[in-house]
């Protein structure tokens, strides 16, 4: 069975157009998935949805979200809040703005462990220079008693990947956790990604728009089209030969640096067509019953 | 290091401020018409008398000696004798300094208290009817002046309802068994609780007055920045914590979104002072502000050079404790 299960999401804008197409995924404990597309194709949108941080302009219209084999979208706010703060976790894309510039770092992480999961002062403490030791952080006490702005991008992103991994969550979402860094950080941030992900077991939602990426950590993969899943497959068959034709196009849309005379190639305007006029399909299908 | 080299600065910008004040209200009230010394004297009182004590004043002697003679008092502590009371202007001011200062303080945590709750109750219940109504209230109150709020306030509480005195800072027939002008203050220490509510029925509505408008505008950023403050990341992933939306809103948001607020209450702070001279006179409280016109009307010229002095004084030590403050609250001010 599934950790996280999502059946049929839809989501829209207020009174506006469908963001998320009767999305399906699962994810099974332990096990990671990657999210692809591109801009605007709702990849985000899912891990919001999962954790519960969808902007207020924003609604869920239909579908279910099991965490646990529990539909988290019908719980009342208050239970579903603490149940996903007890079983998940965030890395998020931009490590500049996601700490607390007016708080020291040791807090940021332990936190939780204290207010919501009642942990000892001193156990949190403990738990959080074991993870920065973890996540190679030199001289952790030094860190922990830090600002965020005295700290590198790099350090900071380490922070928040050790602070999703303090509680022991069951699952992660990781939003595009590399895309804002450095390229030199970006494969180190990766690699401790993948590794911490597989010492500790959890399940991970890997939110991405680079395949190069997605094969280096991921094992399934779905791949969203203006909020539609259009190819839900491993990881191992859809480098292999991916089913869908925008699936096959952004394959080969990906830039290869062993032969940079190549340049970049687009997705062909015929495939974009194409998938829209699926995606038109479907809207018309739901419109019809 | 950093918190010492502004207090440097700061000692001289501030010295440099005081002595164009001194330059400048010398010479305003002395170019403006009215003779203190015929203020003095009862109606038909002969040239020779005017000349007389205008010799005894100092005042017929030129502007420029005039300027040096005050100076160098004042360089010694000696803001010159009051025309009107005949007793030394600094004694004066000093002894009316404290009820100023405490009314000030007490519209200002006023000020910040109701502020403060219109501002979290708004982002608390933000887009709804709540934070329309909180708004409404908010124009309502930046809409009037303080003074207007006074008459409102005696209205309502000195005549309508009468809970409040309107007039004075304490009743008279009281014992006062004080030592300093703090009486608020000094009430409590000394546990005289039956003083302390006496001195504040005086005091909340003046105080009110002044502490409306301030925390209408106090409110009405506060929520701006906080619901600015809401939607970055960091707000965002401790949501992701398993937070509540009131625990986020004071933990996570408040700080941040509380320092463009705290700079501009710094400014507002000074206004607010500006105000208890009208407020003042309007509750007859014995203040600065209420002396400060009886100088006026009187041309009493050395009680009004040391009282504009001395809000000068305030004013400054204000954008003081502000930016000393700002460093305190903001991390990132600290090594730079």
């Amino acid at each position: 069975m599934s950790f996280l299960s999502i059946r049929n999401l839809s989501v829209r804008l207020k009174k506006g157009p469908p963001l998320l197409r009767r999305v399906s995924l699962d994810v099974a404990a332990g096990e990671v998935r990657g999210l692809v597309g591109e801009s605007g194709a709702g990849k985000s949108m899912i891990g919001k949805a999962v954790l519960g941080i969808l902007p207020p302009s924003i609604e869920v219209t239909g579908g279910e979200i099991l965490l646990d084999g529990v539909d988290l979208l019908r719980l009342p706010p208050a239970l579903r809040r603490r149940r996903i703060g007890a079983l998940c976790a965030l890395i998020p894309q931009d490590p500049l703005t996601a700490l607390n510039p007016s708080h020291r770092i040791g807090p940021q992480i332990t936190d939780r462990l204290v207010d919501i999961l009642g942990w000892t002062r001193a156990d949190a403490d403990r738990r959080a220079r074991e993870l920065l030791a973890e996540v190679q952080i030199p001289d952790p006490e030094r860190v922990l008693r830090s600002y965020p702005h005295e700290l590198s991008g790099g350090m900071r992103q380490r922070i928040l990947i050790a602070s999703a991994f303090a509680a022991e969550p069951k699952l992660i979402v990781a939003d595009e956790p590399t895309t804002a860094l450095d390229v030199t950080v970006q494969k180190q941030i990766l690699k401790l990604i993948a590794g911490m992900q597989a010492r500790h077991g959890t399940a991970l939602l890997f939110v991405t728009h680079d395949l190069g990426v997605v094969s280096k950590v991921c094992q399934h993969l779905s791949v969203l089209y203006a909020g539609m899943v259009v190819e839900d497959t491993s990881v191992a068959d859809f480098f292999a030969a991916p089913r869908h034709a925008y699936s096959a196009a952004l394959l080969a849309a990906t830039p290869k640096y062993t032969d940079p005379s190549a340049g970049l190639i687009p997705v062909p305007e015929a495939v974009i067509a194409a998938v829209q006029a699926e995606v038109a399909a479907f809207d018309r299908s739901l419109a019809d019953g | 290091m950093p918190v010492l080299s502004i207090l440097l600065v700061r000692l001289l910008t501030t010295a440099i401020t005081l002595a164009g004040v001194a330059v400048i209200v010398f010479f305003v009230i002395r170019v403006v018409p009215g003779n203190p010394i015929a203020m003095m004297l009862p109606p038909g009182a002969t040239e020779e008398d005017i000349a007389r004590l205008s010799a005894l004043y100092g005042l017929d002697k030129p502007l420029v000696t005039q300027f040096g003679i005050w100076v160098s008092g004042v360089m010694q502590g000696d803001f010159g004798t009051s025309i009107t009371t005949r007793q030394p202007v600094l004694d004066l001011v000093l002894g009316r300094l404290p009820a100023t200062l405490e009314l000030s303080i007490m519209a200002l945590v006023m000020a910040m208290i109701l502020g403060g709750a219109a501002a979290l109750t708004g982002t608390r219940f933000r887009g709804g009817r709540t934070e329309g109504a909180i708004d409404v209230a908010n124009g309502m109150a930046l809409s009037v002046p303080d003074f207007l709020w006074g008459l409102v306030l005696i209205l309502l509480f000195g005549v309508l309802w009468p809970v409040f005195h309107i007039s004075g800072r304490v009743t008279p027939s009281l014992d006062l068994p004080f030592t300093t002008n703090f009486y608020l203050f000094e009430s409590l220490i000394r546990l005289r609780f039956d003083l302390w509510a006496d001195i504040v029925a005086h005091m909340v509505m003046p105080a009110l007055a002044l502490a409306i408008p301030l925390a209408a505008i106090i409110g009405q950023l506060l929520k701006q920045s906080l619901k600015e403050t809401m939607n970055l990341d960091y707000v965002t992933l401790a949501r992701t914590k398993g937070y509540g939306e009131t625990r986020v809103i004071l933990r996570e948001a408040l700080r941040n979104a509380a320092l463009p607020t705290l700079t501009l209450v710094g400014v507002q702070f000074t206004f607010l002072i500006g105000g208890t001279v009208i407020i003042e006179r309007l509750f007859s409280y014995e203040g600065l502000g209420n002396m400060a016109i009886d100088a006026v009307i009187n041309r009493d010229l050395p009680l009004i050079q040391g009282i504009v002095i001395l809000f000068a004084v305030i004013f400054t030590g204000v954008n003081l404790i502000v930016d000393l403050l700002y460093t305190v609250l903001n991390p990132r001010l600290r090594h730079a």
